[in-house]
């Protein structure tokens, strides 16, 4: 027993190669103890990096394994998802600025804190950036290699057998009288009948398949740099404005006609999409009952749009979730209110102004805000002057004593409008653009009446005249406008194919279960007939693998037909390997007093063939202290024939005595 | 005006009706697991801890002959003589402990496991409640039954408890998993009904799409399996660390009651695996509901990625169940701090759904909490 241990312990030595990655054949990720035919089962980064050799050079390739390891990728993706948090929960100024200023002026001391950690806009800020890119450096570093690799692999051939085949997680074995060539040929043919890659050699058929598991994963990480690239093209190039259009006018995409425009560094304005549409009419609709009285139920605007300068002209609606789409560049829905239509008359009795004003909806009743600017104006002595009025407009008025007038139901049920009227200067010919919702009032005077200050609640068709005959205002009626994003973003359908092959691949590669088969035929030693093994390897423990195997020994079968043993106390034909009989004897005992629970139930809760990781590449220690019926030579035979096995990703110290070896 | 159709008030409160009673039945199940577990503690048959404690020096330094030893499984095949059947010598991952799963709550105990029966009955009779409850909810607003959180809630445990007696019906041993089930869908539903019900309602118009359909079914499918795993994820810790003590010669023993409770449960391997297999399952499920949501995002909002609260926390929660998949693939990473990860991930699916939508406001905080 000794013995065996230092055996063991001096294999697992010999085996271990010390640089992993020297490997010339790229065989990390292969399961160690079982030579050739347990490399290459994927192509997951070696993770034994040594230490660093001397000079910079050796650091740097020391540093970049880091890098690219499973670990710090670990790391890295653990790192982004803390870095996202902050984002959500303190307001950022792509989002909602308004929120960000609000913030700023009740925490002077923490806003400045969070400014010059960038928490004002965490996923553009520098270490948000820093994580990410790392990740994707790895990522590709990652990836490369990889590719590398697997393309090897898909040319190379299914690795011989280990010389042993009942080490192998998956066994089965039987005598039969067809001979070994005939055998061979019938699971060389059944395997690739199965679509299996399979090749001859000598005594062995090897095959494999699920090729598409290592595929499926390299789709998937190469899709999310798709995704990525595709994301940072789309927040460079990307161009949003917005307008405000009441029913019956349009617009033309040209930046002076938005409102707001605002274009990423890599936006180039003459990009943008001729094209133009009307407001022709907006609909919406409110739930008119019950707790929820009040919320919008439809949003519609039908809009007429033409290409180019003067396209032919076509019909559209946009909704909410239905935006119209011209040529890359989409128009949103995003907002809609009411303008009530006024006409200003001045102290001359001239029309100063005349037309729809757009208020914006304070609350979800729509009580809205707004003001009319009367730039050009006289007063009752015919010197020029300018008018302002800021009014207040409740689509369902309600006056109560607590509230005050407000609105109670955001449709034009009973429409209502309030002004207050000032006359000065409006500062608009200061040449500082104004916001046109709101008025400056400093150099304005307010118009009193009898000591008090003017205010007027308006319906529909009245009118009210302003205080010393200094001109009139009338209330004509209510318009809707509509508000629109027009946006485009480049690179859409690269995001949309990343995700959708990151999913397939992730699909692929979690789904697909990458395993080898080998079928070994040899003349019984005692001559009679033809002993038949087989066994099946999988990158990770799978309940699919013995049925799998099963199902071809079945079919195997109908060639080979199972002869019955010729004596009990015969000894396994294969004289160079008592273990399989040995193996179903104990298991059959151990299975006897109910200790096999583990394995069925392991089974029974698979609900599906995911692959699990659990692999069977950790017994390193136990794979070589089997001593039953292990002849000195069998030890030997897997030295020399089996190449090392370089890496052992799940032992951190590959060189080192495992559990089993230090007994 | 059909959008706005009047919501059957019959039907809704015919579906509110269905929901308390599957409430009750579901309390009846959970009475019926107790003394399934009560029972199942006076048994003593096939403990781990006196399977672990017979042969201490076996597990400490397990001699290579009876390490991995081979388990057998036979796989029959139509055939229909004894040599037809291939016997498939399969071996289990070496350098795991070698335990055996624990016999269930009943313990072996008769009585034990009649009450377990009766509360899977139960719970399938409360599923089949619980369903219609959702499903007239549906009828009574004609649209997909989860505009707010009440439906979101109701729909969710749904999914946990059908899941949960799908696997039971595919012949999966996972009636452990019933007593953690039906407490917290009790309480799931519990606080549906009393702090989160809103009257059934249609919705605004942002949310009237047929990506409501695909996207929020989606993440309450995700949702109610990665609930499945996070159990499993759970009772594994408990299990794996009770496992260690006893394995640890002279170290400290579980007290009584949890060496009662836990050596019921399945092995820890056993667990970790169907932990994993459940979360890697819905995983791909998950990524689909951020991307419909993007597309819907894209449609709805004019971009398909802002970093709404909603989304950075669905992005989160990907991520880290990204990592968790990851770090089983990693050295030094398995068992308890995979395990780990994967407990941080579903809390951040959780504080998705009820941290966002109640303290933080964005594009997708939609009416009636
Ligand atoms: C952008 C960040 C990344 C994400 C979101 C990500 C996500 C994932 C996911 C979900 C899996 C599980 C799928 C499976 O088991 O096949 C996986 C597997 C894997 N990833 Fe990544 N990954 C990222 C970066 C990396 C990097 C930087 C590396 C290289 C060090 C890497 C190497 C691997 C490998 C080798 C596997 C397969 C593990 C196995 O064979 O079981 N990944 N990754």
């Amino acid at each position: 027993m000794a013995e065996t241990t230092k055996n063991a312990a001096a294999n697992a030595d010999a085996r271990s190669d010390p640089d992993g990655r020297s490997d010339p054949d790229g065989r990390a990720g292969a399961e160690p103890g079982l030579g050739a035919a347990g490399s290459q089962l994927s192509t997951a980064p070696d993770e034994s990096a040594p230490l660093p050799g001397l000079g910079v050079i050796g650091w740097a390739r020391w540093f970049w394994r880091q890098l690219t390891s499973m670990r710090v990728a670990l790391l890295l993706l653990l790192l982004l998802s803390l870095g996202a948090i902050p984002g959500s929960l303190i307001p950022q100024t792509g989002i909602d600025p308004m929120a960000v200023e609000q913030f700023r002026a009740d925490n002077e001391t923490l806003a400045a804190v969070y400014d010059k950690l960038g928490l004002f806009h965490v996923y553009s800020s520098v270490w948000f950036s820093a994580i990410y890119i790392l990740l994707f450096v790895s990522l590709i570093g990652c990836i490369v290699p990889r590719t590398w690799q697997f393309a090897g692999q898909l040319r190379g051939r299914p690795p011989a057998g280990p010389s042993r085949l009942a080490r192998l997680p998956a066994y089965t074995t039987w005598r039969t009288a067809a001979t070994p060539e005939e055998v061979l040929g019938a699971a060389h043919r059944t395997l690739r009948r199965r679509r299996f890659r399979a090749r001859l050699g000598g005594d062995t058929a090897a095959a494999e398949k699920g090729y598409l598991r290592e595929a499926g994963n390299l789709v998937f990480h190469i899709a999310l740099i798709v995704l990525l690239l595709a994301f940072a093209a789309g927040s460079l190039w990307k161009a949003e404005g917005g307008k405000l259009i009441v029913k019956g006018d349009g617009f033309t995409n040209t930046l002076p006609q938005y409102d707001d425009f605002r274009a990423a560094s890599l936006y180039d304005t003459d990009q943008l999409t001729p094209f133009g549409f009307r407001l022709d009419d907006f609909e919406a609709t409110f739930e008119r009952g019950g707790p929820q009285k009040g919320t919008p139920r439809t949003f519609r605007a039908d809009v007429t749009h033409w290409n180019g300068a003067d396209g032919a002209e076509r019909k559209a609606s946009i909704e909410v979730n239905h935006p119209l789409e011209v040529d890359g560049t989409k128009v949103y829905l995003i907002g809609y209110g009411y303008a009530p239509v006024v006409t200003v008359k001045d102290g001359q009795g001239d029309v100063a102004y005349q037309g729809p004003v757009p208020f914006l909806p304070q609350d979800t009743n729509n009580t809205s805000v707004g003001v009319v600017k009367v730039p050009d104006a006289r007063d009752k002595d015919g010197k020029k002057t300018q008018l302002g009025f800021q009014g207040r407009f409740l689509p369902t008025f309600a006056l109560d004593e607590v509230r005050g007038p407000h609105s109670t139901f955001p449709a034009l049920d009973y429409p209502v409008l309030s002004i207050n009227a000032f006359m000065g200067s409006l500062g608009v010919d200061s040449g500082i653009p104004q916001n046109v919702y709101q008025l400056d009032t400093r150099k304005m005077k307010q118009f009193k009446e009898n000591g008090d200050l003017f205010r007027k609640f308006l319906r529909p068709g009245e009118t009210v005249q302003l205080p010393d005959g200094q001109g009139s205002l009338s209330f004509d009626g209510v318009e809707e406008w509509a508000s629109f994003q027009i946006s485009s973003q480049p690179g859409k359908g690269w995001a949309l194919g990343g995700a959708v092959a990151a999913l397939l691949g992730l699909a692929a590669s979690l789904f697909i279960q990458r395993r080898r088969i080998w079928v070994r035929a040899r003349p019984a030693a005692d001559g009679s007939g033809t002993v038949v093994e087989m066994a099946a390897l999988g990158r990770s423990e799978s309940p699919r693998l013995p049925e799998e195997l099963a199902e071809l020994a079945v079919a195997l079968r109908e060639t080979a037909p199972p002869a019955p043993e010729p004596d009990d106390t015969a000894d396994g034909a294969d004289g160079s390997d008592g273990a399989p009989e040995g193996a179903q004897d104990e298991a059959a005992a151990r299975y006897a007093a109910g200790d096999a629970a583990r394995g069925t139930a392991a089974e029974d809760t698979a609900d599906d063939d995911t692959a699990d990781d659990d692999t069977a590449d950790e017994d390193t220690a136990d794979e070589d202290t089997v001593p039953e019926g292990t002849p000195a030579a069998g030890t030997a035979e897997e030295t020399a024939a089996g190449e090392p096995a370089g890496d052992d990703r799940e032992n951190p110290d590959p060189a080192g005595p495992s559990e089993g070896e230090r007994a | 005006m059909n959008l706005a159709a009047a919501a059957n008030e019959n039907l809704a409160s015919i579906s509110n009706v269905l929901i308390y009673s599957a409430m009750a039945v579901y309390t009846l199940a959970f009475g019926a697991h107790m003394a399934e577990w009560v029972l199942g503690s006076r048994s003593k048959v096939g403990r781990t801890a006196a399977a672990l404690t017979e042969k201490p020096e076996g597990r400490a330094a397990p001699a290579p002959a009876s390490a991995p030893a081979p388990a057998v499984q036979v796989t029959g095949r139509g055939g229909t003589t004894v040599l037809e059947r291939p016997q498939v010598v399969t071996r289990g991952p070496a350098g795991g402990r070698d335990v055996p799963d624990g016999p269930g709550a009943a313990g072996g105990d008769e009585g034990g496991d009649l009450y377990g029966r009766i509360a899977v009955s139960l719970t399938t009779l409360a599923f089949l409640l619980h369903a219609g409850g959702v499903l007239t909810r549906a009828l009574s607003v004609e649209r997909a039954p989860w505009g707010n959180m009440y439906e979101f809630s109701t729909a969710f445990s749904m999914v946990v408890v059908g899941s949960y007696l799908a696997l039971l019906l595919a012949k999966k041993p996972v009636r452990w998993l019933g007593l953690p089930l039906v407490t917290t869908v009790l309480l799931d539903l519990g606080l549906a009904v009393s702090v989160l019900y809103t009257e059934s309602d249609q919705l605004v118009p942002a949310l009237d799409s047929y990506w409501l359909w695909i996207h929020v079914s989606c993440a309450i499918i995700s949702g109610g399996v990665f609930y499945l795993g996070a159990v499993g994820t759970v009772l594994f810790l408990f299990r794996d660390r009770y496992e260690a003590k006893l394995a640890a010669p002279g170290g400290k023993r579980p007290g009584a009651f949890a060496d009662s409770v836990l050596s019921r449960l399945p092995a820890a391997a056993t667990l970790d695996k169907f932990a994993y297999r459940v979360n890697a399952l819905v995983f791909p499920l998950w990524t689909f509901t951020i991307i419909a949501g993007a597309i819907w995002a894209e449609a709805a909002w004019g971009r398909y990625w802002g970093w709404d609260p909603k989304e950075v926390w669905s992005f989160i929660t990907w991520v880290a169940y990204a990592g968790y998949l990851h770090a089983r693939a990693t050295a030094g990473w398995k068992g308890r701090k995979a395990a780990y990860i994967a407990l941080i991930a579903f809390a951040c699916f959780l504080f998705n759904y009820y941290g966002v939508n109640i303290f933080v406001t964005g594009k997708h905080s939609y009416a009636g909490v």
